[in-house]
């Protein structure tokens, strides 16, 4: 009996002619800004429906120079982020830094980094459903058609149920956009407190949908409007409260459980940025470990530090 | 908890050492030392239907592997299938190879429900079926008697498919309509996936598919949504020729034999404006030992086509856009386990959102 | 009333369209002028829907031609148009009420909804706007206005029928077909509705394309009647006298079973 051949995988994983298809797609993406572009997704070592989509567009992207950055819920440290960090690590020798503005490459599940972007970044969006329109009408066939002759009339539709019945728009995340004037794109599940973030962005911000086979673009610089209402327009998300580790205010926070009596603590879901924010006003925080020193004000922090 | 999900690097190598330590049997012998490894080779041996299922839906054949992968998966099928599927993705591809001749294919076993005798004859081959389902205290292996083999000698040379043996008269539809343009398929692997599929790209889908979803569809359309009347033409299974030409030589070579499953449906059809009454077909094809999964197949194909003989479209099974998107176990598996990933960033915008609802019903609710 | 045009709504000339190699109907030829309303009556089977999807350019036109006056006062051939084209006249200048109204209605969103989605499918982006005429609308249809933020889901029929009536007039179309609108429904609801569809249709000038079996329905809101057999038109001309003085054989058959049922 012939002996078995050995397992081996490409460097980068992906191979080239692979690499060159979601190029091809994301330049197509890019030319057509919002348009979701088919693609033959390729299986890769995750399961699909976890970032599949995001890591094809960053191995199709990154190269010896970049410096990858992975979130997930804004954090760097949560355990999908580290897995795909640590699988670029592994397949693709890939450099990575936790800091938004040192990073050339950032892959993103469900936030935009607090941190404003600047021109020659990318951020890789991973996106579950692509298509706007799908819980409104699931079928590809009547979608694409929708996109293809503008009518986004059942878009509205669904907003304005959402004023007659509750005063407004009840849409909090994944809240559809117009962008560049044309196709009504789905940001993934982001926050509507990040949306304004992707208008006019001097990054390109690119998305990957895996399990779903689409790949869509905005280019650097590109209108990206919420959608709303002239009486009713868009409203982003907005918290009262600063953040109780660094400070911050209008920042996006995670509600941390503190108790069963109905505490809580408000602290930033942006990690890199909290972190920073904390050292420059005197906290002493590293929050990337998981291992955070609070100032002593006995909020029942006790349980949660390891 | 909270350091747990925020905790990262650490707890992501401790889950996997303690992965690891589960399925070493190291807890279930109560010893210390892990337990003897199953071999690759052993469960290749002694669970063929299973490595078969793995080949099946990981869409490689390569019983090496596909057993290989199952050990390493802990016997999660659709793990094995996850570990297959991304290795293959990165393989070169040479080309395709010359289409299997499944009729000249000696079958270790052959069936047909329509017909009592046929050239060729029925052969029952290897099967679960007529076994009397008794928990056995250990396995044995009888012997196969000798008279078996002179019987086999009185059935000597191919079995004809059966659809080629109805096609005669024309009251099959035939391999492939008249003005069939015999095209090189798409790649449902290489390109984008947009519907409505041409029927190869279908079966392509169909073949790679879950197993229990398309026993369950196909299983749906017996039941009367989406009836397609059918019987069982032809069941086989036996190794098949595998035949490429490479450019460089311009000739076919054999590269080897895979085992394979065939199923023929043959379905009733009421005829339509352009066409007479006759009997149309469902097809099957899997790799291994998998006769369940290759009459499913055959089921879901015939009631998929539903729109090409202008037949009432009302029911799951005949929805192409509906059984595609849906039957890929890996997709499917990826996304309901997703749900497991950190959602709070949305359930916090939710939260928030809520919150503020309730705020506002009650304001109005002391206003009113 | 019918108003001052030189040239016809709709241009009918041998127009016909076949499953397979059964035609629906065929060598259909009439004209409809602005303000017109035409009833085609005839059993089921006659190929009245047939036509009806044809005109609507729900089903191609295999032969002959339709030819439709659009706003601009062009005279177009439909089988020329394309997808988008004739997209936007369903959007901005046809309406269509269907016999069943969750064919024509989103039964889970509200009336409001129901009557602000084509404003808004054509670019209406004030929502205060868009409900203050949904409300007008569905007033005028005789649904209460504390109803608009129910959904058709929880209506009668009648009320499902004027909510679709009004989803189909609310954005001003010239000509408005209408399949078996009032079947299905008790017999005084559809008199009512017949009531308030022959007075809408007055008010604003459409022209109109009504389907139905009932020649009573005929009878109550239309000007001329086509009627239709086995695919073919039998015969056509003024309402009355069709109903009063059929010449055909067929017709004259229609007529005595409606006056001995």
């Amino acid at each position: 009996m012939l002996a078995e051949p050995r397992i081996v995988y490409n460097e980068g994983y992906l191979d080239e002619q692979t690499k060159r298809v979601v190029r091809r797609a994301l330049l197509k993406g890019i030319a057509i800004p919002g348009f979701q572009v088919p693609f033959a997704s390729r299986e890769v070592p995750m399961p699909r429906g976890w970032g599949t989509g995001g890591v094809q567009v960053t191995a199709s992207v990154i190269g010896p120079d970049d410096l990858l950055k992975v979130i997930d819920q804004g954090a760097d440290d949560t355990t999908n982020a580290v897995s795909i960090r640590q699988f670029f690590e592994r397949v693709a020798g890939s450099e990575s830094t936790t800091r938004t503005d040192e990073a050339t490459v950032i892959q993103t599940r469900h936030r935009i980094p607090e941190t404003p972007l600047a021109e020659g970044q990318i951020l890789v969006y991973q996106v579950p459903i692509p298509e706007p329109l799908r819980f409104l009408e699931p079928r590809e066939t009547e979608t694409r058609r929708l996109h293809a002759l503008e009518e986004y009339g059942l878009m509205y539709v669904k907003l304005f149920e959402d004023i007659s019945r509750y005063g407004h728009i009840a849409k909090t995340y994944d809240y559809p956009v117009m962008v560049n004037g044309r196709y009504v794109m789905a940001p993934s599940p982001v926050p509507s407190f990040d949306n304004p973030k992707m208008h006019m962005n001097p990054a390109l911000q690119l998305f990957g949908a895996g399990r779903e086979k689409r790949i869509y673009a905005v280019p650097p610089y590109t209108s990206v409007e919420s959608l709303g209402f002239e009486d009713f327009p868009f409203e982003p998300q907005q918290f009262d409260q600063p953040c109780q580790i660094c400070g911050s205010s209008g920042v996006y926070l995670d509600e941390v459980v503190t108790d069963d009596a109905g505490g809580a603590m408000y602290v930033c879901s942006d990690t890199d940025h909290c972190t920073r924010a904390a050292s420059a006003v005197g906290f002493r925080a590293s929050r990337t470990r998981g291992e955070w020193d609070f100032p002593a004000t006995g909020t029942g922090t006790e349980g949660a530090v390891q | 908890m909270y350091v747990a999900v925020k905790g990262g690097e650490k707890a992501i190598a401790n889950a996997h050492a303690l992965l690891a330590q589960r399925g070493s049997g190291q807890e279930d012998s109560g010893e210390s030392a892990a337990q003897e490894r199953i071999a690759s080779r052993q469960l290749r041996g002694q669970m063929g239907v299973l490595v078969s299922r793995v080949m099946n839906e990981g869409s490689l054949y390569d019983p090496n592997l596909a057993a290989k992968a199952l050990l390493q998966a802990q016997g999660d099928v659709l793990e094995a299938v996850t570990l297959l599927r991304s290795y293959r993705t990165t393989l070169p591809r040479f080309g395709a190879t010359v289409a299997l001749d499944t009729g000249a294919l000696p079958p270790e076993r052959r069936i047909s429900a329509t017909f009592k005798d046929l050239p060729g004859g029925q052969q029952l081959g290897a099967t679960f079926d007529y076994t009397h389902r008794l928990l056995a205290e250990r396995l044995q292996v009888s012997e196969i008697p000798k008279d078996t083999e002179e019987e086999d000698d009185a059935a000597p040379g191919t079995m004809p498919r059966i659809t080629d043996l109805l096609g005669h008269g024309s009251l099959v539809e035939p391999d492939h309509p008249e003005d069939w343009a015999d095209e090189d398929p798409g790649d449902l692997t290489r390109e984008p996936t947009t519907f409505p599929m041409t029927r190869p790209e279908r079966l392509q889908a169909l073949a790679r598919g879950d197993e229990g979803f398309l026993l369950s569809l196909g299983y749906s359309t017996q039941r009367g949504f989406g009836n397609t009347h059918p019987f069982a033409g032809e069941v086989r299974v036996g190794e098949v020729e595998v035949l490429f030409e490479p450019a460089e030589i311009g000739y076919e070579v054999p590269i080897g034999r895979i085992e394979i499953t065939e199923c023929q449906m043959v379905n009733q059809f009421v005829g339509s404006a352009e066409k007479p009454p006759q009997f149309t077909r469902g097809y099957g094809l899997s790799f291994g030992r998998a006769e369940r999964k290759a009459m499913s197949m055959a089921l879901v194909d015939r009631a998929l086509r539903s729109e090409e003989f202008g037949e009432r479209r009302i029911s799951p099974a005949q929805d192409e856009e509906f059984v595609i998107s849906h039957a890929d176990n890996v997709q499917a598996a990826g996304f309901v386990e997703h749900l497991k990933l950190p959602h709070y960033v949305d359930f916090q915008a939710e939260l928030v959102l809520l919150r503020q609802l309730n705020a506002e019903f009650e304001g109005s609710e002391d206003a009113g | 009333m019918i108003a001052e045009s030189a040239s016809p709504l709709l241009s009918v000339s041998g127009a016909g369209h076949h499953y397979g190699n059964r035609f629906g109907c065929r060598g259909v030829s009439f004209d409809l002028w602005p303000g017109e309303v035409l009833a085609v009556v005839g059993e089921s089977g006659s190929g009245k829907s047939t036509l009806l999807g044809m005109l609507s350019q729900r089903l191609n036109i295999d032969e002959g031609s339709v030819h439709y006056q659009t706003a601009e006062g062009q005279m177009t051939d439909l089988a020329t148009l394309s997808e988008p084209e004739v997209r936007r006249l369903w959007r901005t200048e046809w309406g269509f009420v269907h016999q069943n109204a969750a064919e024509g209605l989103r039964m889970h969103v509200s009336a409001g909804g129901n009557v602000g989605e084509p404003l808004m499918a054509n670019g209406a982006r004030h929502y205060g706007k868009i409900r203050a005429r949904a409300a007008d609308w569905l007033q005028r249809v005789e649904i209460l206005a504390d109803r608009i933020d129910e959904t058709p889901a929880t209506f009668s029929g009648g009320m499902r029928q004027r909510v679709q009536i009004a989803r189909n007039l609310v954005f001003g179309p010239r000509l408005v077909f209408m399949d078996e609108p009032t079947s299905g429904l008790d017999v005084s609801v559809q008199a009512k509705l017949l009531d308030l569809i022959r007075s809408l249709v007055a008010d604003l000038g459409l022209a109109v394309v009504v389907v139905t079996h009932d020649l009573a329905v005929a009878r109550l809101i239309s000007h001329r009647t086509l009627v239709m057999q086995g695919g073919q038109v039998v015969e056509q001309g003024l309402t009355d006298r069709v109903l009063d003085d059929p010449q055909a054989a067929y017709t004259q058959l229609l007529v005595s079973s409606i006056l001995k049922g």
